[in-house]
């Protein structure tokens, strides 16, 4: 396997073919690796984000913070992390609190802009015909805040995919374990195979958790899609 | 009845937006308060559902202290209605109509069956029901807005600047609707606008307010132009309050009769009856169809020969139409508006009974004023 032919970067297919188990194990650990934290992140950045939109001053030091959170290195946290957390340096719930972190950081702006977003006379609307503050929330301002936060959700989906990857230099299986294999085995030269199915199966992964949102979206959202008829 | 007792309200930064108010809107009418901006109406209003709160005072709603029952009981039995409608764009138009309905527990099938109703009382077709607020206009929006308001069938109403985003035709159709809804359904309303037309048109009281929240006066919208209480009101009133006021006088004018000729007839029979070189044309069932000249045309050229038939082109649309019964405001438009000078006074099918003179409008305008029995609303 091993031979000149079987370097070329297409034969992905061979790869594949021969560590087929192997391979579907990685990509279940890196699409559950990517999706927890997205959702995790939503329920943690929901009430920070309501909060600062509800308290104006709120606003400005929650969004600083939260982008500064983005700053930190990925990695860094990732070995960080068994020391806060008191877990195993390689134990997975690592690579999801971090994520999560993470995602809540791009969440908590999307969540409060997509708040923000919610037209003024449906608020007072609801509030005058004697809506509770939690109906108005789930009836009102949260589906009308769905396509603002699933744009957000999008972006956070999709950024987790690729940095779960990193995930794979302390040792976290998933697909970036492909490009350290790769790696490992380019002894006499380059061997692309399992680089490349690495690369494609995290584009594919991507795209298909973007597809999904969007779906996802969509359903929620009928009246998104009604023309402006006249 | 809604009744403020010397309500005020005070903001931390010192402002006063209401100062002191106190007044009462009877039952089953309508109380517009009307006033520029910065004039504490729109905060008025909002102190009825307690969106806002008064920094002293009570507001009652039928001798009960709004602040007896919670803010959200509250709220669901009175009717609001803003501008822009305020729709909830991912509800379709029968949702939103059932919103408070389905908020009280009302089952699904029976709040979805009176919303239907409420739409077909405000002019909407049950067809509208599953399309969302932005497949309608704005004057459709602000219909769904007031059946949205009657869903739970709250004897008090609160209308904020609701006909005020629409286009002037639209509005004025809006406002006519709005006043014969009113005759059937007789609620308690309470109305804000910044426009005086439309509260003299609308109001059985109307409340003026000045910057800083102070009642300026209250009064029937006849009162209003003819007493104003203050400068600021006769200014806030405006210059044409004269003429406006005419609207409150009922006309029993004499009509004179008017000779006409049939669309289609020649012109030459239209030249044995005119008075003045102007004819009135009218159709088969006698509704005015506007004015033939005779005359050459003032650019030079010459007038309608006498063996052409008198067609839809020749003729001059310019004069109003006056209802008989209507006010004097109405006869004396269509006399002023009229190109012979004559106003056109039909009955409520529209179908031609005479004409009248300004002249004889003014005569019984000094008639009228010497006896203020003939003053009537419209």
């Amino acid at each position: 396997m091993n031979s000149a032919d079987g370097s070329a970067p297409w034969d992905l297919f061979g790869y594949f073919a021969d560590h087929r188990a192997e391979v579907l194990d990685l990509l279940w650990a890196h699409t559950w690796l990517s999706v927890l934290p997205v959702v995790i992140g939503l329920l943690v950045a929901f009430p920070i984000g309501w909060l600062a939109r509800r308290y104006r001053w709120a606003y400005p030091p929650v969004v600083s913070v939260s982008g500064l959170l983005y700053t930190i290195p990925s990695l860094a946290l990732f070995v960080v992390m068994p020391t806060v957390l008191g877990t195993q340096i390689l134990d997975p719930l690592n690579v999801v609190a971090a994520l999560t972190l993470y995602t809540v950081a791009l969440l908590v702006r999307v969540v409060a802009d997509g708040l923000a977003a919610v037209p003024d006379d449906a608020v007072q609307a609801a509030t005058a015909m004697g809506f509770t503050r939690l109906q108005r929330l789930r009836t009102v301002e949260l589906p009308l805040a769905v396509p603002v936060i699933a744009a957000g959700l999008r972006v956070a989906m999709v950024a987790n995919v690729s940095l779960v990857a990193i995930a794979a230099t302390i040792g976290i299986p998933q697909l970036g374990q492909l490009f350290i294999t790769g790696f490992q085995l380019s002894v006499t030269g380059p061997y692309y195979p399992p680089i490349v199915l690495g690369i494609v199966l995290c584009v594919a992964l991507a795209l298909l958790l973007d597809r999904l949102i969007v779906l996802g979206a969509r359903l929620v959202t009928p009246w998104q899609r009604v023309s402006a008829a006249r | 009845m809604i009744r403020f007792d010397a309500v005020s309200k005070a903001y931390p930064d010192g402002t006063v937006a209401v100062d002191e108010l106190s007044l009462t809107a009877p039952s089953g009418q309508i109380t517009v308060l009307v006033g520029p901006s910065g004039c504490g109406k729109t905060t008025s209003l909002r102190m009825v559902n307690r969106m806002v709160e008064p920094t002293s005072g009570t507001i009652t709603i039928d001798d009960r202290d709004v602040t007896s029952v919670s803010a959200t009981d509250l709220r669901r039995g009175i009717g609001y209605v803003i501008q822009h409608a305020g729709l909830f764009p991912h509800r379709t138009v029968v949702d939103n109509v059932a919103t408070v309905p389905l908020l009280t527990g009302s089952g699904r099938r029976q709040a979805r069956s009176r919303a239907i109703e409420l739409m077909e009382l405000v002019g909407l077709p049950a067809s509208f029901a599953d399309r969302y607020p932005a497949q309608l206009s704005g004057g459709q929006q602000q219909r769904v807005g007031v059946a949205r308001a009657l869903a739970a069938d709250p004897p008090v109403m609160l209308m904020d600047e609701p006909f005020s985003a629409v286009d002037p035709v639209v509005r004025d159709q809006l406002q006519q609707e709005f006043l014969r809804l009113q005759g059937e359904l007789g609620k308690t309303i309470l109305f804000v606008t910044h426009d005086i037309d439309e509260a003299i048109r609308l109001g059985d009281r109307v409340a003026v307010l000045a910057v800083g929240g102070r009642l300026a006066q209250l009064a029937t919208p006849a009162d209003l132009l003819a007493t104003p209480a203050d400068p600021f009101v006769a200014g806030f009133v405006g210059r044409d309050r004269g003429y406006r006021a005419l609207g409150f006088v009922s006309a029993e004018v004499a009509v004179a009769a008017e000779p006409t000729v049939v669309l289609g007839s020649p012109v030459a029979r239209a030249h044995d009856v005119a008075v003045d070189d102007w004819v009135l044309v009218v159709d088969d069932g006698e509704l005015p169809q506007g004015w033939l000249h005779l005359r050459a045309h003032p650019d030079g050229g010459p007038g309608p020969a006498p063996g052409d038939p008198v067609t839809p082109d020749l003729l001059n649309l310019g004069g109003t139409l006056s209802p008989l019964g209507g006010t004097l405001r109405e006869a004396l438009d269509a006399a002023l508006s009229s190109p012979s000078g004559r106003g056109v006074v039909v009955d409520e099918d529209g179908r031609l009974i005479g004409s009248v003179r300004a002249g004889t409008v003014l005569e019984h305008l000094h008639a009228a004023t010497a006896d203020p029995s003939a003053r009537v609303r419209p």
